[in-house]
């Protein structure tokens, strides 16, 4: 078994580590690096718990080999609030009650984020086709999309 | 597994070529669920995407040259490319969500050769050409004639696919692709069609029809094709596409639609698809 050493940044940091070539990215930043923010829940890129951004993309780290990262600028969600400061987004899944068992949060947080950032007033409409990447299984969506929507405005308001 | 980013086309077919359990990879979507669901696992992966011509969309003198591996966001992200091709662009952007677009690829939605994939009855419509490289050279081929059955392809050990090449669509010509999934995102097609026509005022002078998910293979629909040339697209002209397609099909029963329910949507996306595009062409 090949191992890869492999340098990147992650959430601003430069990083590096060992993977086996076979290794997920997604187990990488779990296992390697310690973090657990981004949740495999499918493995197979259907249900977007692992979303995180690599070079500002929006990707499923459970669909990238480790050793793809080489080079790259990647994001995950423990690297979207401002210190201490959560994310609007965040701070409006709290408030919204916009999660239950959590394993989505990571990755809706994410994928909302790349939606905002590219457009900071969206439909309801544009949110839902931008989210269909990420699945939840305990609240249903609505909770989700209006945190998204609150989010929008807070942040709004704030610019 | 060994994984290996060559960075020029010769560096990929010399490692493929002293290899034979290697196999070439772009966006990895369908490769990584089908290792995880017991797959044989090759030995080298050849990661194509550090290849410069592999990535990237440029039109000149006509053609539109898309690097194989270029995700396919990309091309949906293009407004030029995606006046030119309404249809191709929304079969392409129809592949798996956000997360997948970022690194669902042609070349590997058609080498992943599934009857279902959103973008090759496009590709077919827009006559596509595929550019193939290995150790003899590269070679040109209409896409049409990569995949022979599924999960099966034309190309030989240690061949893969460079770029696509697809003319600029000439005057009064455009594109349109309809594919049906249960729910709104995210699923595989249970039917898809796409159709492509050239118009003179109200008159069709050139059809292309494909559909999808309804046979081994992507197909080509000739009789539909015939009864669009020199029609107004009238009520008479849209059921005779429609029959054709339904005829030409020869589907599964599976959970996502029965044979029966297949065959009869596959008519009526023909249908549809035509129109669509002849309203474009003449817009």
């Amino acid at each position: 078994m090949s191992r890869t050493h492999v340098n990147c940044s992650v959430n601003g940091d430069a990083v590096d580590f060992l993977a086996s070539d076979d290794t997920s990215l997604l187990d990488a930043l779990r296992d390697e690096l310690g973090l657990t923010g981004a949740k495999e829940g499918c493995g197979t890129g259907d249900c977007g718990a692992c979303s995180i951004l690599v070079d500002g993309q929006l990707n499923c780290a459970c669909l990238m080999f480790a050793p793809e990262a080489e080079g790259t600028d990647i994001l995950t969600v423990e690297g979207i609030a401002n210190g201490d400061q959560l994310h609007p987004l965040q701070q409006a899944f709290l408030e919204g009650a916009a999660l239950q068992c959590g394993v989505c949060t990571p990755g809706f947080l994410v994928a909302a984020k790349v939606l905002l950032d590219n457009n900071p007033a969206p439909t309801e409409t544009e949110i839902r086709y931008a989210l269909a990447g990420n699945l939840c299984r305990c609240t249903g969506y609505d909770k989700i999309i209006r945190s998204v929507q609150e989010a929008a405005v807070q942040i709004g308001a704030s610019t | 597994m060994k994984y290996a980013a060559p960075t020029t086309v010769d560096e990929a077919i010399g490692l493929l070529a002293g290899d034979a359990d290697a196999q070439v990879f772009a966006g990895a979507t369908d490769l990584i669920p089908q290792i995880r669901s017991g797959r044989p696992k090759p030995f080298t992966l050849v990661d194509l995407k550090k290849i410069d011509r592999l990535v990237g969309a440029s039109e000149s003198g006509g053609t539109w040259t898309v690097g194989a591996a270029t995700p396919t966001s990309t091309l949906t992200g293009n407004a030029s490319f995606a006046g030119a091709f309404p249809g191709l662009s929304e079969a392409s952007g129809l592949i798996g969500s956000d997360q997948i677009q970022n690194r669902s690829s042609w070349g590997g939605n058609l080498c992943n050769a599934s009857p279902a994939a959103d973008s090759v009855p496009a590709l077919f419509a827009c006559g596509a050409r595929a550019v193939v490289a290995g150790s003899g050279g590269e070679r040109t081929v209409p896409v049409d004639e990569i995949v022979t059955g599924p999960g099966q392809t034309s190309l030989a050990n240690g061949e893969f696919i460079v770029e696509f090449e697809v003319d600029t669509p000439p005057a009064n010509t455009a594109d349109a692709y309809l594919r049906l999934i249960p729910r709104t995102e995210m699923d595989i097609a249970v039917v898809g069609a796409a159709v492509r026509v050239t118009m003179d005022g109200d008159t069709c002078t050139d059809a292309s029809v494909v559909i999808g998910a309804v046979a081994p293979t992507v197909l080509r629909v000739p009789d539909a094709e015939a009864a669009l040339v020199g029609s107004t697209l009238d009520d008479a002209t849209l059921e005779a596409v429609a029959a054709a397609a339904s005829a030409a099909c020869n589907p599964i029963d599976d959970k996502r639609g029965t044979i029966e329910y297949r065959t009869q949507v596959a008519g009526v996306l023909a249908k549809r698809s035509a129109k669509i595009a002849a309203e474009r062409a003449n817009s």
